[in-house]
């Protein structure tokens, strides 16, 4: 797919119309063993608000750091208004008038609003002293303007989120920002201050101030945004108006999927028929609802089925997951595991009731780096493999030996450090932890995510033996071939909540891609209606 | 550009996949190697300090010297062992001091009873006190160093008031014997710890509880997502080392014939921390090394005795310990930024 949007503003055709402010040109980046970003080229014009999109991995994080002075680019260049500029450091990209507003707030919890405005560049009296009474007028006068009436005095950490992030905000508009970097920032909003924010941004618009907006929110983008940049894999993909793409076309640049050439040629490793499922679910869940996660989440997982959970990045597939398998708090909601209900939800619980999760970030919440493979495999069974609290060598090194020959696990030796092993090998580490508990549901989240090729192909058709002998499997994968190809049902995900249903031939890129994108309404259709309804 | 700066960003999907290069074997190619000498180094450090005085120290190695040497380093020993478990699920304990002042109160108040009573008694004391740090860190979420900071000043405060602020002499025969007494020629305190160290490297090594605390302290998360009882096991290493702290208090009074909760393991939780590190259990957890804390212990021990009987005051010795800890940190920080 290569629309002609795709070829970068050349400088004449931009400064004939509006002349960009800040303009990245043919930028990379490359880390050890990863291209983060390859020839980049991207402008941002005045008075605009840009949206940033694309998947995990795309490179939008990347350009972001590049762009606030995090990251040097390896090749290419900034420009601001037309000159060429190069930030050392953060702060000398603040200086120039580059402001962004991080996901999490990131300003001082337990000073005061006015104090974390002014941080850095505080008025001073004649003694040289803090003027705090110009600095609380100063607060007020300028967090009027945002709609937010808040004590200037207060400590940051008693406000509500959304009311931290408007600080944040006011902050980053009051040091005399031409670019503001937004980040993800409604995604720990509630609906009321994300309106107040949209506010804000009009109000930024007038000014001439650019905004940069990434978010995975779709109703937001087209409500909000006049341009869209999409990225993939760390390539430029695509500028253009919004206005003149509809969602499907949206979706399809970010996954990289063309919806005319649907191929269907069996790339990943899954068998092309589907399994025999059971009659009765094994595993329900029934309105899963967490505080700004999840809304409302029920689902049945059948006996000898691949269900598949579909969903953009931050739909909320990895908090299903972690609230199936009892790691994550949850304000209301029911599981039954064969006909019993689960009252007491810990992860522990949940293994007992043969629930196992594979975790998406395999690092953080999978592997325990300095223990040897059998350790590792082991770690969730040695209660089992013990006796009087004394771990049994023996029936740990069968165990062992059964997971590594058939997963095909490649270490020096069982106690080689797991740290130590590639991706492809870790993951298959952690399947062996789970599988050696012979579970009765497996929940995997993202399981072929940055493995090599051999590893995910021998990943894809455990999968699918698993299936066929038995297991209720869970997949969760940004990949769509891997789903479409893996799952026999899919269930999407938008919002945290379900959104739709795909069984039978409707498991297909088109109808995923269909409802991914949410296609019922118009993107012209910007009332406040078309939000996600949070309930 | 610093390490961090070069680390991958979050985003990419796809990490570099081989993974590390295999590292490189061989005599020469190990000691350049940071993770040889964290493993080893203090176990060849000691035999350094030994094969010195063999050479330039009288009197020193004589069964005489070791005996005093091996019954000075037998508390620090034990309460290290303890602190070892702690530190291997990131955490440190800097109330083991005042836990065995504490444990030093308790004994002549129940001495009356017979030795095992006021023995139970003081042991038990090390228990509370290792649960309310272990409660205040796992179901509370304090961090271990403020957690245990609390009894580090308030338990020795306890142990002042149970004690009416006074020194009191230990009659007792059988406390008295414990802290004398010696089975082939061994004392028994040198026994104790010994027996000590192979149980909780045992404990350690081969049991369910042992290997969940490495793993606690290894990722937490990971341990969670695991079903382990991530709360218990913290809970029951401070336990233990409570328990660990207090039995070392109750053979140190034993030793000095009074209860002096005064100054009965000052700067203890010191020495312990430092055999730890010395020992090659890296702060950061996930790995308990337990004969390296021993034998970390034994190094600081013999350190201070070499440069004591060189005739060089105990100053010269502070030095050269701060400089042992030095090392065995740098070595530790260079193979985690690996």
């Amino acid at each position: 797919m290569a629309p002609p949007e795709a070829v970068p503003q050349a400088p004449e055709a931009a400064a004939s119309t509006a002349s960009p402010v800040l303009e990245a040109r043919s930028v990379s980046k490359r880390f050890p063993g990863v291209v983060a970003l390859d020839d980049v080229s991207f402008s941002l014009r005045a008075g605009e608000t840009h949206a940033l999109v694309g998947e995990n991995g795309a490179g939008k994080s990347t350009l972001i750091k590049v762009l606030t002075g995090v990251y040097r680019p390896d090749g290419g260049d900034l420009r601001m208004a037309g000159r060429p500029v190069r930030f050392a450091r953060p702060f000398e990209a603040q200086q120039a008038g580059i402001s962004t507003i991080y996901q999490e707030v990131n300003l001082v919890p337990l000073m005061s609003v006015a104090r974390n405005i002014f941080l850095g560049r505080e008025p001073r009296n004649r003694f040289g002293l803090i003027d705090f009474a110009r600095m609380h007028r100063e607060t007020t006068e300028l967090l009027d303007g945002f709609g937010v009436r808040v004590d200037p005095r207060r400590p940051l950490h008693t406000l509500g989120i959304g009311t931290q992030q408007m600080v944040a905000l006011a902050r980053a508009v009051s040091v005399n920002a031409q670019v503001v970097i937004m980040d993800e920032p409604t995604s720990s909003l509630e609906p009321r201050e994300v309106e107040t924010l949209f506010r804000v941004i009009e109000n930024l618009r007038g000014q001439g101030i650019a905004v940069l907006y990434v978010s995975h929110r779709m109703d937001e983008l087209y409500r909000i945004c006049d341009r869209v940049t999409v990225l993939r894999d760390g390539r430029h993909i695509h500028t253009g108006d919004l206005a003149d793409l509809d969602r499907m076309q949206l979706v399809s640049m970010m996954l990289g999927r063309d919806m005319a050439e649907v191929r269907r040629s069996g790339v990943t490793s899954f068998a092309a028929e589907g399994h025999e499922a059971a009659r009765t679910p094994v595993l329900t869940a029934t309105g899963l609802s967490s505080r700004h996660h999840l809304h409302d989440v029920s689902l049945s997982l059948y006996a000898g089925e691949v269900l598949g959970l579909g969903g953009l990045l931050g739909s909320g597939r990895s908090e299903t997951a972690k609230a199936l398998s009892g790691a994550l708090h949850l304000d209301a909601g029911e599981l039954t595991v064969d006909g019993t209900a689960l009252n007491r939800l810990t992860p522990a619980a949940a293994i007992r009731a043969g629930i196992s999760l594979l975790p998406e970030d395999r690092k953080a919440e999978g592997i325990v780096p300095g223990l040897s493979v059998r350790e590792n495999i082991v770690l969730a069974a040695m209660p089992r493999l013990s006796r009087a609290g004394v771990v049994s060598r023996a029936k740990q090194d069968r165990i062992v030996d059964i997971f590594m020959k058939r997963l095909r696990i490649k270490a020096s030796s069982p106690e080689q450090k797991v740290g130590e092993l590639s991706g492809g090998n870790q993951q298959k580490v952690l399947l062996a932890r789970w599988l050696c508990l012979e579970p009765k549901v497996l929940l995997l989240d993202e399981p072929t995510r940055g493995i090599d090729v051999g590893a995910k192909a021998e990943v894809q058709s455990l999968i699918d033996d698993l299936a066929r002998e038995g297991l209720a499997v869970l997949l969760i994968s940004s990949d769509i071939e891997e789903l479409i190809e893996g799952a026999d049902r899919i269930v999407v995900l938008r919002g945290g909540a379900v959104a739709g249903e795909l069984a039978g031939d409707d498991v297909a890129e088109d109808r995923l891609l269909e409802v991914l994108a949410d296609h019922a309404p118009a993107p012209e259709d910007k009332s406040p209606a078309a939000q996600e309804d949070p309930r | 550009m610093t390490q961090a700066a070069v680390s991958p960003p979050v985003e990419p999907a796809q990490p570099a996949e081989p993974g590390k290069p295999a590292r490189s074997t061989g005599p020469l190619a190990r000691l350049r190697d940071p993770a040889w000498y964290q493993e080893y180094g203090v176990y060849v450090a000691v035999a350094v300090v030994l094969l010195f005085n063999a050479l330039f120290t009288d009197h020193f190695m004589t069964a005489d010297n070791f005996r005093t040497q091996l019954v000075q380093v037998a508390p620090i020993v034990i309460v290290a062992l303890g602190m070892a478990l702690v530190i291997g699920t990131e955490g440190v304990d800097l109330s083991v001091g005042s836990t065995m002042a504490l444990a030093a109160a308790f004994l002549p108040l129940y001495l009356g009873y017979g030795l095992v009573p006021a023995l139970v008694v003081s042991l038990l004391a090390g228990a509370v006190v290792g649960a309310v740090n272990g409660t205040l860190v796992s179901l509370i979420g304090l961090q271990p160093i403020v957690a245990t900071l609390a009894l580090f000043v308030g338990g020795r405060g306890l142990a002042l008031v149970m004690a009416d602020g006074q020194l009191k002499q230990i009659v007792n025969p059988d406390l008295l014997s414990l802290g004398t007494g010696s089975f082939l020629g061994v004392p028994l305190v040198v026994w104790i710890a010994g027996v000590l160290a192979v149980a909780v490297a045992f404990l350690v090594q081969r049991t369910t509880f042992g290997r969940q605390i490495v793993a606690v302290g290894g990722n937490r998360s990971a341990a969670a997502l695991a079903g382990l009882p991530v709360k218990r096991v913290l809970i029951g290493v401070y336990v233990l080392c409570g328990v660990l702290a207090a039995l070392a208090g109750v053979l140190a009074t034993a030793r000095l014939t009074a209860s002096d909760p005064s100054s009965l393991g000052t700067l203890m939780e010191l020495s312990a921390i430092t055999a730890v590190v010395v020992g090659g259990t890296p702060l950061n957890g996930g790995s308990i090394r337990v004969l390296g804390t021993v034998a970390g212990a034994l190094l600081m021990q013999l350190l201070r005795a070499t440069l004591v009987k060189h005739d060089l005051p105990d100053s010269t010795a502070q030095i050269a310990q701060a400089a042992i800890i030095i090392a065995a940190v740098y070595v530790a920080r260079e193979r985690r930024s690996r």
